[in-house]
């Protein structure tokens, strides 16, 4: 068994065969092994640290946005201060712009995505369907090391004459095309549409690399539906770039051109901005600023399933474990997730209810986007009747992903507001869809990927994660995390706008500046909350309490590894008998019945 | 750890109802509705806000149960179910049945406001006749009424910056446009918002139906001073817009004529 051999890979079949695994074990210098490494777990960790490092940058672009709404124009802390020296430690309107540009940027380009589907969609799918590696270990590694470029060229932008990008992380036109429109349009723009395209082929590569190896390379008897839910999530996720990745690629090109080499995409006839007119701005013009809406948002609408549904399988697998309970409608839980995505395809127009976009189209997009509540309540019902009659373990990670179902449940119903057309029209951009998304894609996805860290940790390195530490972590985090968010809600409805730098310029919302300030308070505390992670985290790596390979009694594949697994992950022939989640088996004494132990008695689904 | 759980989860849907219930008073809440269509848009608001409120707390209730009940020590193994098909299929009609009820109620408010076809006819200001046009631009409003022919071309236009004057009771139309970026038009007040797009020409209509001043607020990023781009709309008594309107009429001709006067 010793020499590598060509494997069967027997597709959605029920008959059990063997994995022949390959112990050959090359010694590869520390370069090829922790850096420019093709192993799976190693490029998946990369991803980890590279979204968790972008995530305290995203961070503190977010604590200075609050400063700004709270006491506006005031000196900032030096802390957050010196990222302005130039107009002492105040942030200027232009500055401000730049600040929720990247905010936005980096937390869905540099920290959702990559840490959903670069850091745990590496880590976890050769591990969960039994494969030995992903199917182009070359291009996986190339994938990572394609997010340099991509880091370089987000972060270039604030150094270069103007600063970074100012048109918004959705980077209209034609704010975004014509460089007198902002400072940040000089060459700022430019550069983040280079990072976004790096980014994208990145993804790309990674989405190329988990559909085939889910569909080629899951061991013996892991039939389609005998996958964990979060390899469904990531599976659902990569198939979603597939298809609408191409689209923002093109549409960036577009823009690209339409900066550089003054053509007219996105640029309509006779535009005069800053009193500069669009014959010295050179553009060819006869363009339409929507047909960039259209593009962006059918790539960036279903972008956001892909920040989610990965989230929703991380979540369904750990509850599982941790209440020693099998999922509650697997397969209805599949289904939804494949609905989810399906319709995700046909609502990008909800983002336009209100952007001069034919109203008749928007009666169509409105009836889409309230139905795609539907799959999203079935998951809501099932995690609850997972929970039903269950044996809850108060661990960590189980604390998370329960604090993720509880908080997809407010994301998810106030989207309900927002895709009813006429309701949109008031509170379209208003504060209520940012208290939206960020409990969709912060209370929601941050939460799962937390969950994640925690529960998959010990797979990864081989130790736990403290969980004192982690409890604490866990209690405030929800707690203020409710205080920024929840009252968003209330500020929305009252009217104020996002992406104003002062809204207390206006006399309506004069009267919101004590509530922006409690909501900006608990913001800084609950970044300042994230050292019991960090300290818990960086501990743990390296004097955390070793484990086995199973220390939360899971029965789905990846626990059947050594923790950490070596190069080629199983040091074990692999055959799958049983759905991942069959916790409580009356077949076997203990309350978990591992995927690949094989039983006299009858199979189980 | 059960019982703090228990505590933390069942905190969010009892603060959760708790700040919306106390927010109007606090002013935390809707500015005044005074167009004809607000109040429509706001009950559609109320039917939604009910219909999640009660899924929110029912589920957030259910959650917090399942914590403090199934996370009691028990070295019992849990009920070993894979789920319940009919159970399934309730939970997928009914929300079926209440979210295309949500939808479909939606639809007349947003074909009234919004649909061309069914801006009022009646008025003295149609989609054929508009009372003028708003133009955007970085970081500035400008309203232009039609001379007395109706042209927008020419000396006789009146042009103001930042404020939009407008009658009482009956319903106005203009045309929205934009002369370099993105903006969008917004009055809290009315409910209403909409783009203006550099290259289109777009049609908005509203009744105001109460006097005042009302903020006009910039909501699409425009820019650096998209902050400070805040106007005012004037609602006058149909009577004293007339007046208003023949004094601008007046000081521009005045103007004109001085102006002719100096020339000569």
């Amino acid at each position: 068994m010793s020499s590598p051999t060509t494997r069967e890979l027997p597709l959605g079949i029920d008959d059990p065969g063997t994995v022949h695994v390959t112990h050959e074990h090359h010694e590869l210098g520390f370069i090829r092994k922790y850096i420019f490494s093709t192993d799976h777990k190693v490029i998946g960790i990369q991803f980890m640290f590279t979204g968790l490092l972008f995530l305290v940058l995203g961070g503190l672009m977010a604590m200075a946005i609050r400063w700004q709404l709270a006491w506006p124009w005031t000196e900032m802390p030096a802390v957050l201060g010196f990222l302005f020296p130039e107009t002492g430690r105040v942030v200027s309107p232009e500055a401000y712009t730049m600040l929720f540009t990247m905010h936005g940027t980096i937390m869905i380009f540099f920290v959702i995505i990559p840490l959903l589907t670069g850091a745990y969609g590496n880590f976890l799918i050769p591990l969960q369907t039994g494969a030995p590696d992903m199917a182009f270990p070359k291009l996986n590694m190339l994938g990572y090391w394609f997010m340099v470029p991509a880091a370089f060229c987000a972060i270039a932008g604030f150094f270069t004459e103007g600063g970074a990008a100012a048109a918004g992380w959705t980077a209209y036109p034609p704010l975004s095309t014509i460089e007198s429109a902002a400072p940040g349009s000089l060459s700022g723009q430019t550069w983040w549409l280079l990072a976004l395209t790096f980014v994208g082929v990145s993804s790309m590569m990674g989405a190329v690399n988990y559909v085939t190896t889910i569909v080629k390379m899951r061991a013996p008897g892991m039939t389609l539906m005998r996958m964990p839910l979060s390899i469904w999530g990531l599976f659902i996720a990569a198939l979603l770039q597939l298809f609408a990745l191409p689209v923002l690629t093109a549409a960036s090109i577009m823009q690209l051109l339409d900066r550089t080499l003054h053509t007219g995409f996105f640029t309509p006839t006779n535009l005069i901005v800053n009193n500069v007119g669009a014959e010295t701005v050179g553009a060819a013009a006869g363009g339409q600023p929507l047909l960039w809406q259209h593009l962006f948002w059918f790539y960036s609408h279903p972008a956001v399933y892909i920040m989610v549904v990965p989230a929703m399988g991380f979540a369904s697998d750990i509850i599982a474990t941790h209440a020693r309970k099998p999922i509650f409608g697997y397969k209805p839980m599949v289904y939804s997730m494949a609905g989810i995505a399906g319709l995700g395809f046909i609502v990008w127009g909800h983002h336009m209810f209100t952007s001069g976009m034919n109203p008749m189209v928007g009666m169509t997009f409105m009836v889409s986007t309230i139905m795609i509540a539907l799959p999203s309540a079935v998951k809501v019902f099932n995690w609850l009747g997972t929970l039903w009659d269950s044996r809850i373990r108060f661990t960590t990670p189980m604390l998370f992903a329960l604090g993720f179902v509880s908080m997809f449940i407010i994301g998810g119903l106030s989207g309900i507001w927002m895709a009813s057309t006429p309701v949109d029209i008031y509170i379209h951009d208003t504060y209520i869809v940012v208290s939206h998304f960020h409990y969709v894609v912060f209370a929601g996805s941050v939460f799962a990927i937390f969950a994640a860290i925690y529960h998959w940790f010990p797979k990864m390195f081989g130790r736990v994660m403290n969980e004192t530490l982690g409890k604490f972590h866990f209690v405030g985090t929800f707690i203020f995390t409710n205080c920024v968010f929840y009252m968003m809600h209330q500020i929305g409805i009252a009217g104020l706008m996002r992406r104003t730098a002062d809204p207390y310029s206006y006399e309506t919302y004069q009267h919101l500046q004590p509530l922006n300030e409690v909501i900006s308070i608990s913001a800084f505390l609950l970044f300042a909350w994230q050292a019991f992670f960090v300290v818990n985290f960086f501990h743990s790596l390296f004097f955390g309490k070793r484990v086995g390979r199973n220390p939360w009694n899971a029965s789905s594949l990846e626990w059947d590894a050594p923790s950490p697994p070596g190069h080629g992950n199983f040091d074990k022939e692999l055959t799958v008998y049983r759905g991942p989640y069959e916790y409580g088996s009356p077949e076997v004494e203990e309350d978990f019945l591992p995927q690949t132990r094989k039983l006299e008695t009858k199979q189980t689904v | 750890m059960r019982l703090i759980a228990t505590l933390l989860f069942l905190l969010v849907p009892i603060l959760g109802v708790w700040t919306f219930w106390i927010a109007p008073e606090h002013g935390w809440w809707f500015p005044k509705s005074v167009s004809s269509y607000g109040a429509d848009i706001d009950r559609l608001f109320y039917i939604i806000l009910w219909m999640v409120g009660i899924t929110f707390v029912a589920t957030e209730v259910i959650l917090a149960w399942c914590i403090f009940r199934y996370g009691r020590k028990d070295p019992s193994k849990a009920a070993f179910t894979h789920g319940n098909h009919t159970l399934e299929m309730v939970w997928t009609a009914v929300p079926a049945v209440l979210l295309l009820f949500i939808a479909f109620s939606q639809m007349k408010v947003w074909a009234d406001v919004k649909f061309g076809d069914s801006f009022p006819k009646d008025g003295r200001f149609t989609i054929d006749e508009p009372i003028g046009e708003v133009w955007a631009s970085q970081f500035d409003w400008r309203v232009r009424y039609p001379d007395e022919d109706g042209n927008l071309e020419g000396a006789d236009v009146i042009e103001k910056a930042f404020e939009f004057t407008v009658p009482l009771g009956e319903p106005v139309v203009f045309n929205l446009r934009s002369r370099d970026v993105l903006h969008s038009f917004f009055v809290p007040n009315f409910r209403l918002k909409q783009d203006a797009v550099p290259g289109m020409v777009i049609p908005v209509w509203f009744q105001a139906d109460e006097p005042g001043e009302y903020d006009l607020i910039c909501a699409e990023l425009c820019g650096w001073g998209h902050y400070k781009m805040a106007g005012r709309v004037r609602v006058l008594p149909a009577d004293e817009y007339d007046a208003w309107l023949a004094a601008e009429r007046e000081a521009l001709y005045a103007n004109g004529t001085e102006e002719l006067e100096e020339d000569e």
